[in-house]
């Protein structure tokens, strides 16, 4: 018995009533907050647009960029030495670790930059570096000379970074299967290769998306070290309204260059990421330009 | 002639389990020797306290007349340093069940990796070594792909390459088809088969009963941490002399 082809399904479709209002509602509500905004001259973009590439403002910029960069690089590099003694075998390595991730994590971060920066010139008046157990002295300096505004704000960020990048690095290297390190002894590597070539390259795929993260969250933690009168981006800005007495303008000026910032960081975190996605995949992940075009391609629906 | 590698007694436990209750056997130069026997067994135990990847507890092991792990002083055992035993290792062969090539590299950067890295090799010298042993594997077309693009077999043959290219005297081979697809298992075997004819000294895990009868010189039945039996690949197979050996053999032929 030989039954018809049975026709094709033309039926008709769901309307979704529900996304149409509700996305007219949202789009309402935000056309309404602009308009209000922009009426109630709220912000007067004329001194936002006077002060957004004034140079004091763009030294502010820098200075956030430098100390952010500095803060986080450092904050790598001990994350990395950090979590190898975190799972080294040696106790005393492991307790140093533990106690070191345990403090910086544990107290703010503004307690810790008014400590290197108030704290510890009010105790040690000097920095000596002496040979121990003799009185031969290499170097020596007043400490509030030492002490500055940079370095105390760069030593409180990347001790405290590293405390949280040790933890971002461990669970990398725990990530990587065990097998790998079976592979490399065998060929011979001793242990600080088989950590330098085979388990850090693989941590790094596990490792690079929160690293992103913390980055970005550096370049607006940085903010912070205003209160220690680094002149980073909200200090230069807060100094200039503090005179002229134009908070929000100002204010947005610092708030667009910290979403300039954390825009291209964000950027640059995704091209990382896909980097070392390499030999995971058999095809890389597309670019967000390619996805664009792609869904440009396509027309949109709710 | 020196053994190529002599087990006296071996001993090695996990917390309170005994995994290897006394091993002793002789490896010769040249010679295929297939162990045997079921999971738990304590195979893949033995093969890895060959190159150190594990302590053994008691007994002496000894790879090319050399002590495994320790230096002899009259009556005192010392532990080598890390240095010493890489560099022994460095000498032996090993193929892993599930390959653990290395993910981030491909097949050529796999197989010049320790060339270049451990044994100091100079790289363009190391590149064309390495494309002789993937050639050798029958995956000179691969060089450039990476692990996650190649098949279980594929990658299988990139990890025996990777460990010849270390120009080792012994390889060690821990169920290197047993998480291969059937069809794929053929290749590694063939390879297997070549690397045995060119003089290769091998000890080599397995379930393929039919390597070990046509490759084997000699097979060993290993069961609850000792061996059982040992004997010609041929007349284990065939009429083994211990009831747990038939019992095994029965299940797996």
């Amino acid at each position: 018995m030989s039954s018809p082809e049975p026709e094709a399904i033309r039926a008709v479709p769901v309307r979704h009533w529900g996304r149409w209002v509700s996305a007219l509602v949202v789009s309402l509500l935000a056309a309404w907050l602009v308009q209000a905004a922009v009426n109630s001259h709220f912000i007067d973009f004329h001194v936002v647009r006077r002060f957004i590439t004034k140079p004091i403002i763009l030294k502010g910029l820098r200075n956030t960029l430098i100390l952010s960069v500095a803060a986080q690089g450092t904050g790598i590099v001990l994350g990395v030495i950090f979590a190898v003694m975190r799972l080294a075998k040696n106790p005393v390595m492991k307790v140093v670790s533990a106690f070191y991730i345990w403090f910086f994590r544990g107290t703010p971060v503004l307690v810790q930059l008014f400590f290197w920066f108030n704290g510890v010139p009010s105790v040690f008046k000097h920095l000596t570096i002496a040979v121990p157990f003799t009185h031969i002295t290499l170097y020596s300096t007043p400490m509030v000379k030492f002490m500055t505004p940079f370095t105390a704000a760069f030593l409180g960020l990347s001790l405290n970074e590293g405390a949280y990048m040790a933890e971002i690095v461990r669970a990398g290297i725990l990530s990587v299967d065990e097998g790998q390190i079976d592979a490399a002894q065998a060929l011979g590597m001793r242990s600080m290769m088989t950590m330098r070539r085979i388990v850090l390259p693989q941590a790094m795929r596990v490792i690079i998306p929160p690293t992103g993260n913390e980055f970005i969250s550096m370049l607006k933690t940085s903010s912070l070290a205003s209160a220690i009168t680094y002149a980073e981006l909200l200090r230069v800005a807060g100094d200039i309204y503090s005179t002229n007495l134009e908070p929000v303008p100002l204010l947005v000026v610092a708030s667009i260059w910290y979403l300039v910032l954390t825009s291209v960081a964000s950027v640059g975190q995704y091209y990382l990421e896909r980097r070392f996605a390499r030999g995971r995949a058999r095809a890389l992940p597309e670019t967000p330009f390619q996805r664009i075009r792609r869904n440009l391609a396509r027309a949109p629906r709710l | 002639m020196t053994a190529m590698v002599k087990a006296e007694h071996v001993r090695k436990r996990f917390g309170r389990l005994e995994v290897l209750r006394g091993i002793s056997l002789e490896v010769q130069p040249g010679e295929v020797m297939v162990i045997i026997g079921p999971s738990g067994g304590g195979k893949s135990t033995f093969l890895r306290c060959v190159n150190h990847l594990e302590k053994i507890d008691g007994g002496r092991l000894w790879v090319d007349g050399e002590l495994v792990g320790y230096r002899q002083d009259a009556a005192l055992l010392h532990e080598l340093r890390e240095r010493e035993v890489a560099r022994k290792r460095s000498e032996i062969g090993m193929v892993f069940q599930r390959f653990n090539l290395f993910p981030h590299m491909c097949a050529l950067e796999n197989v010049i990796e320790a060339p270049v890295r451990v044994k100091k090799i100079r790289h363009d010298e190391a590149v064309r070594r390495a494309r002789v042993m993937l050639e050798r594997v029958g995956l000179a077309d691969k060089a450039g792909a990476y692990p996650a693009q190649l098949s279980g077999g594929q990658q299988q043959r990139v990890a025996i390459a990777r460990a010849l290219a270390m120009d080792p005297k012994l390889m060690l081979f821990d169920e290197p088809t047993s998480a291969l697809d059937p069809e794929l298992v053929g290749d590694v075997l063939g390879a297997m088969q070549q690397l045995a004819q060119d003089g290769m000294t091998m000890i080599v895990v397995t379930h393929e009963m039919g390597f070990a009868r046509e490759v084997g010189d000699r097979l060993v039945f290993m069961d609850g941490g000792v061996i059982v039996e040992e004997g010609a690949p041929r007349d284990v197979l065939a009429g083994a002399r211990e009831d747990r050996t038939r019992a095994f053999l029965s299940k797996v032929l």
